[in-house]
């Protein structure tokens, strides 16, 4: 069979279980006052389209940041924007300034769930398309079943069609912007990356490799050549792209720094709910959001952060090439999920450009689920998932050894521990004294392999092994 | 590009493609639901709260039990697990009662009856007579086993619809490949299990019935000597049923059960006309009418008013053609299958002839029975999938009916939200089914002509119109049957063609020791 029907026909397998996920409930359901995610973002369509942009970011009589108070960067204020226009063509109800709060009907679900299908369509997935087929090896098959694999993530689908966010897009421009790096169109990899970050400022966490890839490579051509011109270009091409991107913001210096503080808020703490992180594991045994000053923990997450971060950049920076630059990506999103501030679960979609562990990170998000109404869909996905990439992955890779030696013990003893976890959290009661036992061992049990992982790849990343391209999951 | 598995004996990719369908099945147990969901709480309830001697005259909720008894004992099965999930869907006043267990429940089922189907594809597989292929995505049995188990119709009734087609197209499929395997007393045995599971499959009885009569008592070699002990067999399997049958409840209710069984007070055509020939009628007839009272040949006054298309149980007459009653279109469905019945007799093709004709009866069934359903074309798409995967002809025939007839099933599924999954789902099969069968058949040119191609292609404008254009124009209030109209008489005329194209290669069709075409 084509190429073309192939990849067409994950592409509709992709969507249809998108768009199946999406019938299920979203977050904040029917829980009043005040709801949920998918609540929020109606909110910002009603701020933006009945608001002056002056107003989106500040505390006013029409617009109280208590509720729902727009905290991403001004791209998400644009396409909220846009997304408003629509809804007032279709029912301005939803869109009505006060009046709209905790709006919910079937056919205002159906539209929300309709604009992220739209934006899915037209950003994430012709990324994913031509990343699979122009950035992995292997047969034209193994690039079909990586497209399958990666589309049917069961993370982004749960948590995109049914808590209901927007990560395709900030995740389909820096998917772009790997893209573009890749085919040595460095333009428009800055471009598309500053355009992701300008989206959700959770990019940060892919920031640094770029920075260091991009400036590598223009050392490697001659700081006073070639090299120069092309920091240049790009410099000018991140700048205007910003420029851009926040010229409403710019006319008054109060505005920026606003928003600023809007989107880095330092002032909630080290940690909200129960993330897989350090902090939040590391207050089981010490409760260090009551012992440490919010200064010293702001410096601890952020020399923590630095520390693991800063190997991977610099061998990135000495070694500007694509394989290192993947490797960059991962460690330093895991860094930044495990040491950072204000970290939420769904940050740790950053680093799920993986694949093959993505499924611990997908297990991370139970208790976010689960609260979410969402638990048949992310035991049928991540079912579906866990056994279509195995059996693909063993059908690919020249080995014909049985799948169970294929995996080290730990992998299947890890699959154990999750799925045992998932069933205690949903089926048995926890103990008085601990009513929060099981999201908390689902983070701490994460967390461990997170911590594992990130030592991995760092080891793999600054010894540069060769190739290994038959186990890696190429991303 | 050789899959690095080893060769030999991998099924996995069976079991692969059976537990993704799975998969899927069980993400759509949110989706819409039909009236057909309650129908069959209400069978669980009262197989579950009455004794058996009750459950054809129970009358509480509008939808009485009107399949046969088989299959109110298989829902008596399953109301003892129901008890698990929610007791209270067993309560026969509690209509339309639907918490989250009891769709649950109700999905699961169907998920799980499908076991049956598996099996029934598997044996399928088994019985192709060339399987071999370069890669696994060319191999016949691999291209028959997608086009069954992830066919668009079964997952589109079965699972947002709700029915349980799947375990009994099982059962069908099962009989089928007993007789390709030449195991047909299995078969004949399963196909009586099917009848009384749904009464529906009395339209391809015939094809049974005179296959087995002649391949089975009269032998070939002996024309005019019946094989004694063969015929035998078939009358005994035939007193066995009737025993079983009238076992399972006080003889005295037969009347009543055929009463409910066979309600043909209910029209011509269902509210929704399914694609066949009686569609095209009511459109010629109302074409003349218009024409007729433009012209002034008509006087308006005189026509008779009742809508065509108004609810489930309206009798209407035609104004201009003859009225239409059951007994013509029995004679007409006897008619046209008639040709086919006397060609297996006379020159019987083995178990493949007797799957063609078995398809035609379907086939004609659909085209000229009395308030046929369109879900009913899936009896004809489902076993021609066999055929089309080991003959050129059967492919591009199998192609026009499995396109036009599932995009005729569109209007059972109305509301906005399943729209997207529709459309996907129908892509998914659309572009799966053309692009293997035509990488199968590559040898010989394209497998659809120009002609064929644009008509498939007019499904895509009419799909445009009917679902996006239309509702949004002012006749929509007006006349808001006219896109139903529109896609039953437009798909009509693909299954109508179709059913030619079958007559035509059944009765040019080749004896079974001339090498057919598969490549």
């Amino acid at each position: 069979m084509e190429n073309w029907s192939l990849f067409s026909l994950c592409v509709l397998l992709g969507l249809t279980s998108r768009w199946a996920v999406s019938f299920h409930s979203y977050s904040g359901a029917g829980k009043p006052p005040m709801f949920g995610d998918y609540e929020a973002q109606r909110h910002w369509q009603e701020v933006t389209y009945n608001l002056p942009v002056h107003e989106w970011y500040f505390n006013t009589t029409n617009n109280d940041l208590n509720y729902w108070g727009l905290d991403y960067p001004p791209l998400t204020a644009y396409h909220s924007l846009v997304c408003a226009y629509v809804a007032k063509l279709l029912n301005p109800e939803w869109v009505e300034l006060h009046a709209s709060r905790g709006y919910e009907s079937h056919s205002h679900k159906l539209f929300m769930r309709a604009t992220v299908l739209f934006t899915d369509i037209l950003i994430y997935i012709p990324a994913v398309l031509l990343y699979c087929f122009y950035f992995c090896d292997g047969s034209s098959k193994q690039k079909v079943a990586t497209a399958l694999c990666i589309l049917l993530y069961p993370g982004l689908i749960l948590i995109d069609y049914g808590h209901f966010q927007y990560n395709s897009v900030s995740l389909g421009l820096a998917l772009w912007g790997i893209l573009g790096l890749g085919l040595g169109w460095d333009l428009f990899g800055s471009l598309a990356f500053t355009l992701a970050l300008n989206y959700k400022q959770m990019e940060l966490y892919h920031s640094l490799p770029f920075f260091c890839y991009l400036l590598g490579k223009c050392i490697k051509q001659g700081l006073t050549g070639r090299g120069f011109f092309q920091l240049a270009k790009i410099s000018l091409t991140v700048l205007v792209t910003f420029a851009l991107c926040w010229m409403p913001f710019l006319s008054d210096p109060k505005q920026p720094l606003q928003v600023l503080h809007r989107l880095f808020p330092f002032g909630r703490g080290l940690f909200e709910d129960k993330v897989a992180n350090t902090w939040c594991s590391l207050n089981v045994l010490i409760k260090i959001k009551t012992l440490l000053s919010r200064e010293t923990q702001l410096f601890l997450s952020f020399a923590l952060t630095l520390l693991f971060i800063l190997p991977s950049s610099l061998k990135l920076l000495s070694k500007p090439n694509l394989w290192q630059f993947k490797l960059a990506l991962v460690n330093s999103s895991l860094a930044f999920f495990l040491f950072s501030f204000q970290v939420h679960e769904k940050s740790i979609l950053l680093a799920a450009l993986l694949m093959f562990f993505l499924f611990v990170f997908f297990h991370s998000m139970l208790p976010l689920l689960v609260k979410d109404g969402l638990l048949l869909p992310y035991v049928v996905t991540s079912l579906a998932f866990l056994f279509l990439s195995l059996y693909l992955l063993s059908h690919l890779t020249r080995t014909n050894e049985p799948l169970f030696w294929y995996f080290p013990f730990h992998f299947w003893f890890s699959l154990v521990a999750m799925a045992v976890l998932s069933f205690t959290s949903v089926w048995l009661e926890p103990p008085a004294k601990f009513p929060d036992l099981f999201p908390v061992l689902v983070s701490i049990l994460s967390f461990l392999h997170f911590l594992g992982f990130i030592i991995y790849f760092n080891l793999v990343q600054l010894m540069e092994p060769q190739r290994k391209k038959s186990q890696k999951k190429t991303n | 590009t050789v899959m690095a598995a080893p060769v030999t004996n991998d099924q996995s990719w069976f079991f692969a493609l059976a537990l993704g369908v799975s998969f899927l099945k069980c993400l759509l147990i949110n989706a819409y639901h039909s009236t057909d969901f309650e129908v069959h709480r209400n069978w669980l309830a009262l197989t579950h709260s009455l004794p058996a001697a009750q459950w054809y005259y129970e009358a509480t909720s509008e939808w009485t039990l009107d399949y046969p008894p088989l299959f109110a004992w298989f829902e008596y099965g399953l109301s003892h697990i129901a008890r698990f999930f929610d007791k209270e869907m067993l309560v026969v006043q509690n209509l339309n009662y639907a918490s989250p267990a009891t769709i649950l429940f109700q999905r699961l089922s169907v998920i799980v009856a499908d076991v049956v189907f598996f099996y029934a594809v598997k044996e399928c597989c088994k019985s192709l007579r060339e399987d071999k292929g370069k890669d696994l995505l060319g191999k016949p049995s691999f291209i028959l086993t997608v086009l069954l188990l992830w066919n668009f119709g079964l997952l589109i009734v079965d699972h947002i619809h709700f029915q349980y087609n799947g375990f009994l197209f099982g059962v069908l499929l099962l009989s089928i490949a007993r007789h390709f395997q030449n195991r047909h007393f299995e078969g004949a045995l399963l196909f009586s299990i099917l009848l009384n599971l749904k009464h529906i499959y009395l339209y391809i009885a015939p094809a049974y019935g005179i296959y087995l009569l002649r391949c089975f008592c009269f032998t070939q070699s002996n024309d005019n000597i019946w094989s004694r002990y063969n015929y035998l067999k078939i009358w005994n399997l035939r007193r066995f049923i009737d025993k079983f049958y009238s076992s399972l409840f006080i003889k005295g209710q037969l009347p009543q059960v055929l009463s409910r069984l066979f309600p043909f007070k209910r029209g011509l055509c269902h509210a929704y006309w399914a694609p066949n020939i009686w569609a095209l009628y009511n459109i010629a007839d109302k074409a003349f009418s218009i024409l007729g009272v433009k012209f002034k040949l008509l006087d308006i006054n005189k026509l008779p008013k009742a809508s065509m298309t108004g609810g489930l149980v309206q009798e209407f007459q035609h104004s201009v053609l003859p009225s239409v009653s059951p007994l013509a279109t029995l004679v007409c469905t006897v008619l046209s299958i008639l040709p086919a019945l006397f060609r297996i007799w006379h020159r019987p093709n083995g178990a493949r002839g007797f799957l063609r004709c078995l398809v035609i009866c379907a086939l004609g069934s659909f085209m000229f029975g009395w308030h046929v359903h369109e879900k009913a074309i899936l009896m004809a798409i489902l076993p021609l999938s066999l055929l089309a995967v080991e003959s050129r002809e059967d492919a591009r025939i199998f192609l026009i009916l499995s396109i036009t007839g599932h995009y005729s099933l569109f209007p059972l599924l109305f509301t906005t939200q399943e729209l997207p999954i529709k459309i996907f789902l129908m892509l998914l099969f659309t572009i799966f089914s053309l692009t293997s069968l035509k990488t199968l058949f590559r040898k010989g040119g394209a497998l659809l002509n120009p002609l064929e191609a644009t008509y498939l292609l007019g499904l895509i404008p009419l799909e445009l119109i009917c679902e996006f254009v239309y509702p949004l124009t002012v006749w929509q209030k007006t006349f808001p049957f006219l896109p139903l109209m529109l896609t039953s008489v437009y798909c009509a005329l693909g299954v109508t063609y179709a059913f030619i194209r079958l007559y035509i290669s059944l009765l040019t069709c080749s004896d079974s020791t001339k090498k057919i075409k598969t490549q």
